[in-house]
């Protein structure tokens, strides 16, 4: 066995260029792999994270645009009915006994927290200028250990909101918008056309535009006066779960049981996920086709190493040496050139990420990023030299077994 | 005396173009230290012979018994393994490794049956490559070698692991007189003075006269010795 090594080493070691350009096939395709998956797993990421950071993973709210029966159906059974044009019934999004449903949440063992809300259109008033935006009554503390809102503070403390009773936290877009900062009041009009001055006490950043420009948050009890409700008047009930990926079967039995709109986040998310599927799809099969590529050229170099030592082979076969462990020098040579083109891809490929993560991106007014996010999860370099090894191993398989079958006597009479 | 190589009744064909019978009938004695030649016009079926009874060629009728062990019927991975601590090989062409050094190229066999520690098998190509005179290459790559110089460690090759018999295809095939002569007298003391056996196919007929027996083939028959 360790001869066996010592002559896969002479090989290689004799033949330095062409070993050379063997590894770099791989270190280039490996490389590749490690700088694409990077950047593509660092995007989807960093917009499952914005995705994830602003919806819940269940959102349970009052669909009053969902069609309903209509009477003619309730008075006619079993008979065929046709209404046409019916309007939604007048009724307010309000979610009836949202405090004892979210009692009854908070003790399922596969939630997280769980945060009613309520929710309003409103116009943000600052002199003459007149936002449209809209505004959710929170618990602040509640909403935090749900979306992580501390973190995404850019001036003021959420404490600060519960101190004051007519406290408001914006986005970062609706301040720089109307050109107003911590301490300043701002008057909030609602559709019934009530209005309120509130005082800016914090601004936060979600990074996403549509958030960040329309959306603040301000006392439950705060956001019921403002709309004259009472204090029962709850229209949203966010939810997190310990294990994201139950949303969905935990959602349609939320909407079973409380027969309200249970929605989970990857309906509510649907385009993005999709987006991360393509992004991956592509990923994929771009690093698939350069390591083939490398494996071809592995394949190519070893078939002719193999050509040009028939001699060698038919010496060694003579002397004692069984097919087994003519297969075994050149595999444990494709091997070498695998594993060692895969470590030097690996460096490649993270020196190529570590570049990109720094050039400067501008991510608009859309999301807040100025540089590439860029991922460098261990996983993708294990995975990324597990299938350089295999693709070598495959490509200096298929040369090594011709080799093992090499007949002696052909090439010795044949000379 | 003892046989070191018997055959009985060893039959072989080719089958292509059509098929044909190079060997027929071949029984065949080798007494332990006897140096035979085996002579015959091209394709008579000497070199045939020669793969068969070296045990590379497994495709042929009759038996084959080495060193006292039947080889017919056995598989490769046995055969292989046989070979190394057996039988020693010395072909017209060197047939060295072109990446190692002549003392590598001698000690790889040695290696390969692993009986001898590394410093013990690097003693003994030593002093096998000083029986051959070529001790002073030991450490040159086998490129720089002369034609000469090769053969000899190939020889030396041949004997690391004190086989029962060497086998040659025309050892001297690929040499100019000088060398041959140097060559002959060394298989030739090999056999008088360490008991070797050799048993070599060649056309050289001075070569053939030389060795202790003669055995002479024609149409796939042994027709003397």
């Amino acid at each position: 066995m360790k001869l066996v090594v010592e002559i896969a080493k002479t090989h290689l070691v004799s033949k330095p260029k062409q070993t050379l350009i063997a590894m770099l096939g791989v270190t280039f395709g490996i490389g590749m792999f490690i700088a694409l998956v990077s950047l593509m797993t660092g995007l989807n990421d960093f917009t499952e994270e914005l995705t994830m950071s602003s919806s819940a993973d269940i959102h349970i709210y009052n669909d009053i645009t969902e069609s309903r029966a209509s009477i003619a159906d309730e008075v006619n059974a079993n008979g065929i009915n046709i209404v046409h044009h019916q309007k939604p019934r007048k009724e307010t999004a309000k979610v009836r006994n949202a405090l004892q449903i979210t009692e009854m949440i908070r003790r399922d063992p596969r939630v997280l927290g769980v945060a009613p809300t309520l929710s309003s259109q409103v116009f943000y008033n600052y002199g003459p200028v007149e936002l449209p935006g809209n505004i959710a009554g929170v618990d602040i503390l509640e909403e935090d250990k749900l979306f992580d809102l501390r973190s995404k503070m850019k001036a003021g403390q959420l404490e600060d909101l519960l101190a004051n009773n007519d406290g408001i936290i914006i986005g970062t877009g609706i301040a720089r918008k109307m050109n107003v900062k911590v301490g300043d009041r701002i008057v909030i009009t609602t559709p019934q056309g009530h209005t309120m001055p509130l005082k800016i006490v914090g601004l936060f950043q979600m990074g996403i535009g549509t958030i960040d420009n329309v959306r603040s948050y301000a006392n439950i009890s705060t956001v019921q006066t403002i709309l004259q409700q009472d204090h029962s008047y709850i229209t949203d009930i966010n939810i997190k779960l310990i294990d994201l990926l139950q949303a969905k079967t935990v959602a349609s039995e939320y909407q079973a049981m409380f027969g309200y709109k249970a929605e989970d986040w990857e309906t509510a998310n649907s385009t993005f996920l999709t987006g991360i599927t393509i992004r991956n799809i592509i990923t994929y099969s771009v690093s698939f086709t350069l390591l083939i590529v490398a494996g071809f050229g592995i394949y190519n170099i070893l078939n002719m190493t193999i050509m040009n030592k028939m001699k060698d082979i038919a010496i060694l076969k003579a002397m004692g040496f069984s097919g087994k462990d003519v297969r075994l020098i050149f595999m444990i040579q494709s091997l070498v050139i695998g594993f060692m083109g895969s470590v030097a891809g690996l460096c490649i490929g993270y020196v190529l990420s570590y570049l990109i993560a720094q050039a400067p991106f501008d991510g608009g007014d859309m999301v807040s990023l100025d540089h590439f996010p860029v991922n460098f999860d261990a996983k993708y370099y294990i995975t990324g030299i597990v299938f350089g090894v295999l693709t070598t191993a495959l490509a200096g398989y298929m040369p090594s077994r011709k080799a093992a079958y090499v007949d002696p006597i052909e090439i010795i009479r044949g000379q | 005396m003892e046989y070191v190589l018997r055959t009985t009744g060893i039959g072989k064909y080719f089958y292509e173009p059509e098929k044909f019978k190079v060997l027929d009938a071949i029984n065949l004695e080798v007494k332990r230290g006897e140096f035979l030649s085996l002579i015959g016009k091209s394709g008579c079926g000497k070199s045939t012979l020669m793969y068969v009874l070296s045990t590379m060629d497994t495709d042929y009728e009759g038996e084959l018994e080495i060193s006292g062990e039947r080889l017919t019927g056995k598989d490769q991975n046995f055969l292989a393994a046989f070979r190394n601590k057996h039988i020693g090989f010395i072909f017209q062409f060197h047939y060295l490794l072109p990446e190692f050094t002549a003392l590598q190229n001698v000690m790889i066999p040695a290696l390969k049956l692993g009986k001898y520690s590394r410093k013990e098998v690097e003693e003994r190509a030593y002093e096998k490559l000083n029986i051959l005179g070529v001790k002073d290459q030991a450490l040159k790559a086998t490129s720089k070698l002369s034609g000469g110089q090769q053969q000899r460690v190939a020889i030396a090759r041949a004997l690391i692991n004190d086989p029962d018999i060497i086998m040659g295809d025309e050892p001297t095939g690929n040499l100019d007189s000088y060398n041959t002569q140097l060559v002959f007298d060394m298989l030739e003391e090999l056999t008088h003075t360490y008991k070797q056996t050799i048993i070599a196919v060649t056309h050289d007929e001075e070569f053939a006269r030389k060795s202790d027996r003669v055995v002479e083939m024609s149409d796939g028959r042994i027709v003397r010795g």
